[in-house]
């Protein structure tokens, strides 16, 4: 086998003409996030469990990253658990949270617009004889209040997931109301925080929440479980002395820190960047509604992340648009059918009833410039008319 | 009134979209339009495009096990 390195260097297209807007996906590491990466590989390998000096400063970093979580995150450090990565964070919450309450009952609510890993994990829970309940969300993406509160309040309901920002196309949602409605009825509430930590603040009144570090500018392989004191959750894993239980098999650790740093970093910035990031959407969602013929903007144009915007041209191939964009050096994404490996089109874009075919999703980063948003605006109508002029539109 | 039939089975989107849209002024107004379509996204997408081309979209149906979507050309 090879050297992997060999493949050479990724080009985030920041030097040449095209721009990195997949941040949503993955977000190119944070400065912060690449200092204490490389000082943890000197210094952070030893395992943090054992009875030695190398071990007793491995576990002062892990104490030192989990504390730096706790702060961000406003909850107690005991409450903090490192996974492998933001998926299997959301399978531990979501599964581990039903296995908790298994005698309350087998059923679990969610949102008919929540991410794949929380439906996954869901499949897995009817296959092993549970229930679950999809609730509807409006037109902009934003989870019916009513329906919720009905839903959660049915008997024999285990847990309740909601996303606290749609990771598609930005919507926020209505977190506390959620969290206000499943206290009323006894239920835990899970909160998926992927798109919002390090980006905006999530309201409160949820019993676990997760999260994942390459969003906000960690290295990939991180992921964060907080399971709130009080919470009845049992590991879906076979439990190991790692983790208070919670998680198994040796932490990243270099990784690990590397998060902390970059969670650490962009959240004091969080307010400065999210501004600058929400006016570049406005702009993205003015010339494009402007500029291109026959397209949907989706999601609600003010109550949302800052840094995603999410649009359908109709006519075109979803995938032959994404093509024509990587081509000018544009990494976009999208959540036509085409475009996934399963030939259906997101289950979120469906949920909202908005267009599914020709969509593209572009998500900025603290490195995302007005010139490159502005390049790809000037670059788009073009793309677009010659992708439908191909099939005759 | 039997309803226009547009046989889309077996095109993958936006093509029944893109058939839709090239056949609807062909009819008149008030004409409807039976498309049969096996693409999941059309299910989402023939609703999505009436709402914004401002036609109307009567229903979904199923003709002979295949999906079927009903749509009233307006203007």
């Amino acid at each position: 086998m090879g050297d992997p390195r060999q493949a050479g260097p990724i080009d985030q297209g920041e030097s040449v003409r095209g721009a990195y807007f997949d941040a949503a996906t993955a977000t190119p590491l944070h400065p912060a996030a690449r200092e204490a990466l490389l000082g943890a590989l000197d210094d952070g390998w030893a395992d943090p469990g054992k009875l030695y000096t190398q071990a007793r400063r491995a576990r002062q970093l892990l104490d030192a990253a989990r504390a730096t979580f706790a702060q961000v995150l406003g909850v107690r450090p005991d409450e903090v658990t490192f996974t492998g990565s933001g998926t299997t964070a959301v399978h531990a919450a979501v599964l581990g949270g039903l296995a908790g309450r298994r005698r309350a009952g087998a059923a679990l609510v969610r949102s008919a617009i929540e991410h794949s890993a929380v439906l996954h994990a869901g499949e897995q829970h009817l296959r092993s004889g549970g229930t679950e309940t999809a609730v509807p969300v409006d037109p902009l993406g934003r989870v019916d209040g009513d329906a919720w509160a009905r839903a959660v309040s049915a008997p024999g309901v285990a847990l309740a997931s909601l996303i606290s920002a749609s990771h598609e196309v930005g919507t926020v949602q209505p977190v506390a109301t959620a969290a206000a409605a499943c206290r009323d009825s006894g239920v835990p509430l899970y909160v998926d925080a992927a798109q919002s930590l390090g980006r905006m603040p999530v309201p409160g009144g949820w019993s676990l929440l997760t999260g994942s570090a390459r969003k906000w500018g960690g290295p990939p392989g991180v992921g964060v479980l907080v399971v709130r004191k009080g919470t009845r959750w049992v590991s879906p894993y076979p439990a190991d002395d790692r983790e208070s239980g919670r998680w198994p098999g040796a932490p990243d650790l270099p990784a690990i820190l590397a998060a902390a740093a970059s969670l650490h970093a962009v959240h004091e910035t969080a307010a400065v960047d999210g501004e600058r990031l929400s006016a570049l959407v406005d702009r993205v969602r003015a010339a494009v509604a402007a500029t291109v013929p026959d397209v949907e903007i989706v999601g609600d144009p003010v109550d949302r992340l800052p840094h995603i915007v999410t649009f359908s041209c109709l006519y075109v191939d979803g995938e032959a648009l994404l093509t024509a964009l990587d081509r000018r050096g544009f990494a976009v994404s999208s959540g036509s059918a085409c475009t996934s490996s399963t030939l259906q089109p997101s289950h979120v874009l469906a949920a909202m009833g908005v267009l599914t075919h020709g969509n593209i999703r572009l998500s900025l980063h603290r490195d995302s410039t007005a010139e490159q948003v502005d390049r790809f605006l000037a670059e788009l109508p073009g793309i677009v008319a010659a992708l439908r002029a191909e099939v005759g539109m | 009134m039997t309803p226009d039939v547009l046989n889309c089975l077996g095109q993958r989107c936006p093509l029944p979209v893109i058939a839709l849209a090239k056949h609807l002024p062909t009819v008149p107004v008030g004409t409807i339009i039976r498309v049969l379509a096996d693409d999941p996204a059309a299910a989402v997408d023939i609703p999505a495009w009436c709402r914004m081309r401002a036609q109307q979209y009567i229903g979904a149906t199923t003709v002979d096990g295949s999906p079927a979507y009903d749509v009233r050309r307006l203007t």
